[in-house]
This record gives structure tokens, C-alpha cells and sequence, in this order.
């Protein structure tokens, strides 16, 4: 059994086929890395996989259950997270908020509870804000947990968004190119963020074009193009694959590459 | 087959009334991307304004003209004093800017008119023509004819002229018109004043028949949208269609089921598009990219 | 004293001060009625600032559960022979059924296309409200008697003075533990993004619909304490124009501020009365009053205020 199964995963708008016929398979407590050109179909892939698209052909499997077609806050409540490529932050609230609701699916009260604030939704606030406080700690942001998220820098933002994540305790996190923006020095705080994070035991799942983070990281790295594989294999293996470097640089681009360096 | 005629003709002739709404709704949601809830309010302004400077002496045609340039000219105020200073907001903000707007001028007119039905003379007289069985108003056809001078008058301006391309230009990607020179600013002025127009003339029209008063424009612009929906929004074809199916409906739906709730039919209308067809009858599919 | 102030109730229980102090200055019954309308505005203002402000939905045809709650207790009193105080239950568990039903498909839309189809719902109540001649009395209206509680009649301004004030402070007190709950981070979220929600688990759909049918019942509350008082009840009461004017009195007392229910409905209620030479000219100052406020100060007067009492506590 896998973390994550995506068995010929097909999709198209209009007449792109934007995702083609993609397969893959993730162990557990890798980290496994979709890499490939613009356009390639990567967003497209993590869309199909936490349900905000419904795939037309094939099928996604979460820890070995069927989850094809589901909604994304049924995913959610079974492990499954995400990071957004262009942040989808709850700006209006505060950052100590926003990771609170991240803990929503290990929130237990109902509307009735909640409108009459029982004891047990006072007891329900103080759990939830401890967790929230402790994520925050974890990638450093606890100095902000007040300010409202709109005021954080861009830096801290992406963080943000991986503490909510993380608040939700997923067995599977997907990271949406949550390097794009960063500078050298936040993109290392990111690398270490991930170790951790695995070393926790989450299976992360990397969007992502900073290829140093990918080559670094990475325990795996599938590679897509034009919505089809073009290969996987580890960081080395994928490296030295022409195909790649053809899809990466063009043909001219990768013949010159290899006339330069051999 | 003589009802079915009759219904046919009334349903019609509002149904052009409809259609000139949509069109002046999809002009400026193309222009703008606003959905203008104060269309309504030019047709009444149209109606209302001709029957009270006729009332005060002046010559029928010279109190159309005038009145259609009083509605374009608030229409032109409206979009630089209520949706220019909004510009960026979020179109809830901006539908609601456009509902303040049709209050307050329906509030005025209340003032400055009054609040009694009028009408106006028809153009060729009030003895209905025979057909079919049928009794057909003459003004019924004036309307008719009228929507269809509009309509095509509209086309070639759009479809023929610079100034209509650069009509389709800012429709199309605003940043990229004021990229190439287009002045939106005028163009947008330009849609807002054409609607203000066509909804004025549609007033001038219909008011014969229909009557006129200060708050006919609610239930007008609520149609109109309907239809520019139901002919698929932002389709100025479909705008036409879609109001004149409109009206149809309604004919057929008050003479066959029920007049009371005639004016239900529109909204059960924009709710079966909402959630049958969001892209109208012409419309193009949207997918919303993540 | 500043954990006092702190405290998730602390607008309630000001609010309630000021209903138990305000009787000292009324000069006369009059203050008493216009303070009713104060409060029983403010409720429906509050239920609709839940689902706009909080949640970022909208709604313009809020006045449809208005009417009904408001009719709900005269046909009740009239037609079925009930007792008052089951006729406000009944109108606000139909007021409840109706925005269940309606709710699920139409908050599939957003924005404007949400806007219209509730403009819709709106106008199709009054249209139901001034045709069905025979239940409603048609465009006149019907007559509405008396509460009667326990055998006690209640009426007039000074029953609903206390009664609209109590029931306000009640149900500023259930928004108030709302917001500070996980149900309400999760209408907030929805609010800044649907998208991130459903990623987090939080069922969007299921949430928005629960803050709808809330929303309505806080509404047809309302609408029932109005017919009592008014002891008439006529179409108007859900018509465009009303329930423009409770979303005018949202945006003026501040989107998502609790608080500023009461200071929109206080602005909306009391400027008229105190101006009545302008009564003539009611509609043109909301049509400004809307586009003024839409315009240049979306976020409503009470923002500042909003900041120290109304906003979300950690």
C-alpha cells in the first residue's frame, strides 16, 4: 500500500488535454517531487489529486482507499492537504487564525454547541489555539501570531500557509511551488521545513521549479511534460535523462548543453 | 389560434421592450464588467420625461429627443461619479452601487414627476389591426420596428466601425486595449451612454401601451437581466433573444396559466439558467482556472 | 477590567445596559416605538451582517423572510386561530424550512449572480405575499392583534421595547459565541477563501447553508415582532426596498461587525423619523446613502470600533 496512487489520471479542457494518461505511486514518508517546463500540466495533476478537479479518466488512491472524484473536504478528512502556488491565505484573520482553522477537521462541535457556546466549545477554542500555537512555533512564526496574515512579508506568508497545512495533521502533504518567490535564503529555510516535516512521518508531494530544492530533497522526482511522463527515477537518474534536458531546454537547447559540457 | 396569436403579439412587444434592456445590460457588462441595475431606470426616465416636457408644452418629437439625451446624460454621470470612484471593487459592491443608483432616481422621480400611471399618444393610432383573428396595436409593430432599427443601427456601429472595435477590444481585456492606445475610459462612457439610449427610446416606445410611471424601472431591469442571461450574458445576440423569449414566456404564461404571477416568470427564469445552463442559451462555457 | 472588557459577551452586555438605562431619558411613548424599530431592525440587520459579513455572502431579498415571519403571525392569529407566540415559532421554523430549501441550490452562485437570484427570492415572496389575496389580504395587508403571553395581552411600544431589546441582546449574544467558535472561523474562511477551505476539511456548502437558514430566522423573528407592533402587516414589509435597507444598514454600521448592526439600524430608523420633512425624499437618501457608503466607505462607519469590540478574538 501507498501513500498516494494515481493510475492513468487523464483530463481535458475544451480540447487541451491538460493531464494525459499519468501514473504514479508514492511510498510513505518520501518525498516525492513532480517537476517539468510550464504548461506541462503539474497544478493541473495536484488539482486532479485534491479534488477541485474531477478527473475524467483513471483513478487516485489516498493510503489505498479509492478517493477518485471526491470532494476536497473529504479528502481533507482523510489525510490529504495542500499548499496553493498563488497562496490561499485567509488574509482578514490573523495568522494565529489562520492556523486554527486548519485544525478544523479535529474540531468536534456542532452549529447548535457553537451558537449556545457550551462548555465544551470554550474547551474545544483552548485546544485548538495550543495546537495552532505550537505549529506556529515549529516554522518560526510565532512572533506574528497575532498580526493579521495580510501584513506578514512574503517569505513568512508561504510559511504560513505550510503551518495551516500542517495543523491539519495530513498523511499526505502537497506542496504547490511553495519555492516560487523565495529568495536563496528562504527557499533553505523551506528545505529544512520539509525535512522536518517527513521526519514526522507526513509523505510530501513537491510541485516545484527551484531546482536546487528538487535535486536536495527529493527522494524521487517524476517528471512531466506536454501532460504525459517523460520519466522518474531519483534526483541523479532524472538529471542526466536527455529526454528531459530536451524538454527543459528544446532540442537546439539541449545540443548546445551537451556541446558545452560534453 | 387567435389567442395563441395574441399572446404571441403582446409577448413580443414587451419582449422588444426586454431585449433592448438586455442589450443595454450586455453592452455595459461587456464594457465594464459591471451588471447595471439603473438599465431599468432609463426606460423609465425615457417614458416619463417625454410625457412631462410634451405636458409642459413642448413638441412631442423635440420631448423625446430631449428626454433621450436626459437619460444618456445621467447615464454618463452615473458612470463617472458611481462606478469610475469604484472601479477595482468587487462586483457585489458594484451591483449594489447600481441599485443605490436606481433608488435614487426612481426616488427623484418620484419628486420630480409624480407618481401617477401617464401615457403617451401612439404614433399611428390606437385602432388595432386585424390579423389572424388576433388584434394587434400599431404601436405594437412601431416597437417591433423600432427594436430592429436599434439592433442593426448597434451592429454596424460594433461590428463596422473603429469605434466599435474598440468597443469589442475593451470587452475583450481592458489592460490590453489601454495597452494599444484604446482610451476604456471613453469607451466605457461611450457604453453607458448607448444604453442609456436604447433604453430611453425603448420607454418612448412601449409607453403608449404599456403606461409609464416612477417605478416601472425595477421589475424592467430585473427582466432585462433575465433575459441577457437567458440568451447567455455577455452575448449582445443573445440579449436580444433572450428578451424576446422572455416576453414570450411571460404572454403565453399569463394567458395560459396565470396573470398574477406574470412577473414570477422572470425570475424563475434567471433561477432555471443559474442552474441549468449558467451560459445562456448563446453564451460560451466559462472554466474557472485555478 | 480590561479582561472584562476582553471578554467574548462584552458587547452583549453593554448593549444591555444601554437598554435597561435608555427608558430614563424618553421624554415620552414615542422614544419607546422608535427604539422597538431600532431593535427589531437591528435583529434582522445582525442575522443578515452573519451571513454578509461574516460568511461573505450576500443576500438582497432578505425582507422575503422578513415578510414571512411577519405574516406568519397574522394569518396564524387570523386564519388558524393560534396563539401568538406559536405563530412566531411556526414563522421563523418556516422561515428556517424555506432558506433550507432555497439555499442549497442558489449559494452554489457567488457574486452578482448570487445578488440577483436573491433579489429574486425576495421580489417572488412579495409577488406570493400581495397575490394570494385570500390567505394575505392582497396589497391592503391584514390586521395583526395583540400578544397575548400567559394571559396577559402585551402590546403596545413599551411591550416591544422590551421584548425587540431582550431578543436583541439574545441573539447578539448567540453571534457573538458564533464568532468565537470553530463554526465561525470556518464562515470566516469561507469568506476569504472557498478554496483553501474545502482543503482544510470545512464541508463549504453545508456551512453556508447553516448560516443562511440562521440568518432567516433572525429575520423572521423580526418580521413577526414587526407585525405585532405595527399591529398590521402589509406586502411592503418584504419588498425591494426593504431589504436594500437592510443591507444599507450592514454596510453602514460595518460589514461583520456585530456591533454595528445596532448603529446601522439606529442610522436607518431614527434619521428618518427625526427629518420627516424628508419624508418625501426617503428613497433619493437611501439611493445616496447606498452608493455613498458602497463607494467610499465600504467598511462602514464603526470600523474603528469594530477593531476593539466586534472582530474575532483569539
Amino acid at each position: 500500500m501507498t501513500a498516494l496512487e494515481v493510475e492513468r489520471l487523464s483530463i481535458a479542457f475544451g480540447g487541451v488535454r491538460a493531464v494525459s494518461d499519468v501514473s504514479l505511486s508514492v511510498p510513505f514518508g518520501l518525498v516525492f517531487s513532480i517537476i517539468g517546463p510550464n504548461g506541462a500540466g503539474k497544478t493541473t495533476l495536484l488539482n486532479l489529486i485534491s479534488g477541485v478537479y474531477a478527473p475524467q479518466d483513471g483513478y487516485v488512491r489516498l493510503g489505498g482507499e479509492d478517493v477518485t472524484g471526491l470532494a476536497p473536504h473529504l479528502l481533507a478528512r482523510r489525510g490529504l492537504s495542500r499548499t496553493f502556488q498563488n497562496l490561499q491565505l485567509f488574509l482578514r484573520m490573523t495568522v494565529l487564525d489562520n492556523v486554527m482553522v486548519g485544525r478544523h477537521r479535529h474540531e468536534s462541535t456542532g452549529t447548535l454547541s457553537d451558537l449556545l457556546h457550551l462548555p465544551s466549545v470554550g474547551r474545544q477554542n483552548r485546544q485548538t489555539r495550543e495546537v495552532a500555537r505550537s505549529v506556529l512555533a515549529r516554522v518560526g512564526l510565532a512572533a506574528h501570531a497575532d498580526r493579521p496574515a495580510g501584513s506578514l512579508a512574503f517569505g513568512d506568508l508561504r510559511r504560513l500557509e505550510i503551518a495551516r497545512a500542517l495543523a491539519s495533521e495530513p498523511k499526505v502533504l502537497l506542496l504547490d511551488e511553495p519555492a516560487a518567490g523565495c529568495n536563496p535564503v528562504e527557499t533553505g529555510q523551506l528545505d529544512g521545513i520539509i525535512r522536518s516535516i517527513v521526519k514526522d512521518g507526513v509523505t510530501v508531494v513537491l510541485v516545484e521549479h527551484d531546482m536546487r530544492l528538487v535535486m536536495n530533497i527529493s527522494d524521487r522526482i517524476h517528471v512531466l511534460a506536454n501532460g504525459k511522463t517523460l520519466a522518474e527515477g531519483t534526483a541523479a537518474e532524472v538529471r542526466s535523462n536527455a529526454a528531459v534536458v530536451e524538454a527543459y531546454l528544446g532540442v537546439h537547447g539541449s545540443q548546445e548543453a551537451a556541446r558545452a559540457f560534453g | 389560434m387567435a389567442e395563441f396569436l395574441q399572446f404571441a403579439f403582446s409577448g413580443l412587444t414587451v419582449g422588444a421592450v426586454y431585449a433592448l434592456v438586455a442589450l443595454g445590460f450586455t453592452l455595459i457588462y461587456n464594457a465594464s464588467g459591471v451588471v447595471n441595475f439603473a438599465q431599468g431606470e432609463f426606460v423609465m426616465l425615457g417614458g416619463m420625461s417625454t410625457v412631462f416636457l410634451a405636458l409642459a408644452g413642448m413638441p412631442l418629437p423635440f420631448a423625446a429627443l430631449i428626454a433621450v439625451v436626459v437619460a444618456v446624460a445621467i447615464g454618463l454621470v452615473l458612470h463617472r461619479f458611481a462606478i469610475e470612484p469604484a472601479r477595482g471593487a468587487g462586483p457585489v459592491t458594484l451591483i449594489m452601487i447600481t441599485i443605490g443608483a436606481s433608488i435614487f432616481l426612481r426616488g427623484a422621480a418620484q419628486i420630480v414627476f409624480d407618481k401617477r400611471f401617464h401615457s403617451l399618444p401612439p404614433l399611428f393610432g390606437a385602432d388595432p389591426i386585424r390579423f389572424g383573428g388576433a388584434a394587434i396595436l400599431p404601436q405594437s409593430l412601431v416597437v417591433l420596428a423600432g427594436a430592429v432599427v436599434v439592433v442593426t443601427l448597434l451592429w454596424a456601429v460594433i461590428d463596422r466601425t473603429l469605434l466599435g472595435k474598440a468597443v469589442i477590444a475593451t470587452a475583450a481585456n481592458r489592460l490590453a486595449a489601454r495597452l494599444v492606445g484604446i482610451n476604456t475610459r471613453r469607451i466605457v462612457d461611450f457604453s453607458f451612454a448607448v444604453s442609456a439610449a436604447i433604453g430611453a427610446i425603448a420607454g418612448i416606445l412601449v409607453t403608449p401601451i404599456t403606461l409609464t410611471s416612477y417605478d416601472v424601472g425595477t421589475l424592467l431591469a430585473l427582466k432585462g437581466f433575465a433575459g441577457a442571461m437567458l440568451g447567455g450574458m455577455g452575448s449582445a445576440f443573445g440579449a436580444v433573444v433572450g428578451g424576446l423569449l422572455l416576453g414570450l414566456l411571460e404572454a403565453f404564461s399569463a394567458g395560459y396559466i396565470s396573470s398574477n404571477y406574470k412577473d414570477a416568470v422572470a425570475f424563475l427564469v434567471i433561477l432555471a439558467v443559474l442552474f441549468m445552463m449558467p451560459q445562456g442559451l448563446l453564451g460560451r462555457a466559462q472554466v474557472e482556472r485555478v | 477590567m480590561r479582561a472584562l472588557l476582553d471578554h467574548r459577551l462584552a458587547p452583549a452586555v453593554a448593549i444591555a445596559v444601554i437598554l435597561l438605562l435608555l427608558p430614563l431619558v424618553f421624554p415620552s411613548t414615542y422614544y419607546y416605538r422608535i427604539a422597538a424599530l431600532v431593535f427589531i431592525f437591528a435583529l434582522a440587520s445582525l442575522g443578515l451582517n452573519l451571513l454578509m459579513g461574516f460568511a461573505g455572502q450576500v443576500s438582497l431579498g432578505h425582507a422575503g423572510f422578513l415578510g414571512i415571519g411577519a405574516y406568519a403571525v397574522a394569518i396564524g392569529a387570523t386564519h388558524l386561530g393560534l396563539p401568538c407566540w406559536l405563530s412566531i415559532l411556526g414563522g421563523a421554523s418556516l422561515s428556517g424550512l424555506i432558506a433550507f430549501t432555497v439555499g442549497r441550490p442558489i449559494l452554489q452562485l457567488k457574486g452578482q449572480y448570487l445578488a440577483v437570484a436573491t433579489l429574486g427570492f425576495g421580489l417572488l415572496v412579495a409577488i406570493v405575499l400581495t397575490n394570494e389575496a385570500a390567505w394575505t389580504g392582497g396589497p391592503d395587508g391584514m390586521l395583526v392583534p395583540h400578544l397575548v403571553l400567559f394571559g396577559f395581552p402585551l402590546h403596545g411600544p413599551r411591550a416591544w421595547y422590551w421584548i425587540g431589546g431582550v431578543t436583541f441582546v439574545i441573539g447578539t449574544a448567540l453571534a457573538l459565541n458564533l464568532v468565537d467558535s470553530p463554526m465561525g472561523r470556518a464562515l470566516q474562511a469561507i469568506h476569504d477563501s472557498e478554496v483553501a477551505s474545502r482543503m482544510l476539511g470545512i464541508d463549504v456548502a453545508r456551512q453556508k447553508l447553516a448560516i443562511f437558514v440562521i440568518s432567516a430566522i433572525y429575520a423572521s423573528v423580526a418580521g413577526s415582532y414587526l407585525a405585532l407592533l405595527n399591529e398590521l402587516v402589509t406586502p411592503d414589509v418584504s419588498g425591494f426596498l426593504r431589504s436594500i435597507e437592510l443591507v444599507a444598514m450592514v454596510v453602514l454600521g460595518g460589514m461583520g461587525s456585530v456591533v454595528g448592526s445596532l448603529v446601522g439600524a439606529t442610522l436607518l430608523v431614527v434619521l428618518p423619523q427625526v427629518l420627516t420633512l424628508l419624508h418625501e425624499y426617503e428613497q433619493m437618501v437611501l439611493g445616496i446613502v447606498v452608493m455613498g457608503f458602497m463607494i467610499f466607505l465600504r467598511h462602514g462607519i464603526v470600523q474603528g470600533i469594530a477593531a476593539v469590540f466586534g472582530r474575532t478574538r483569539t
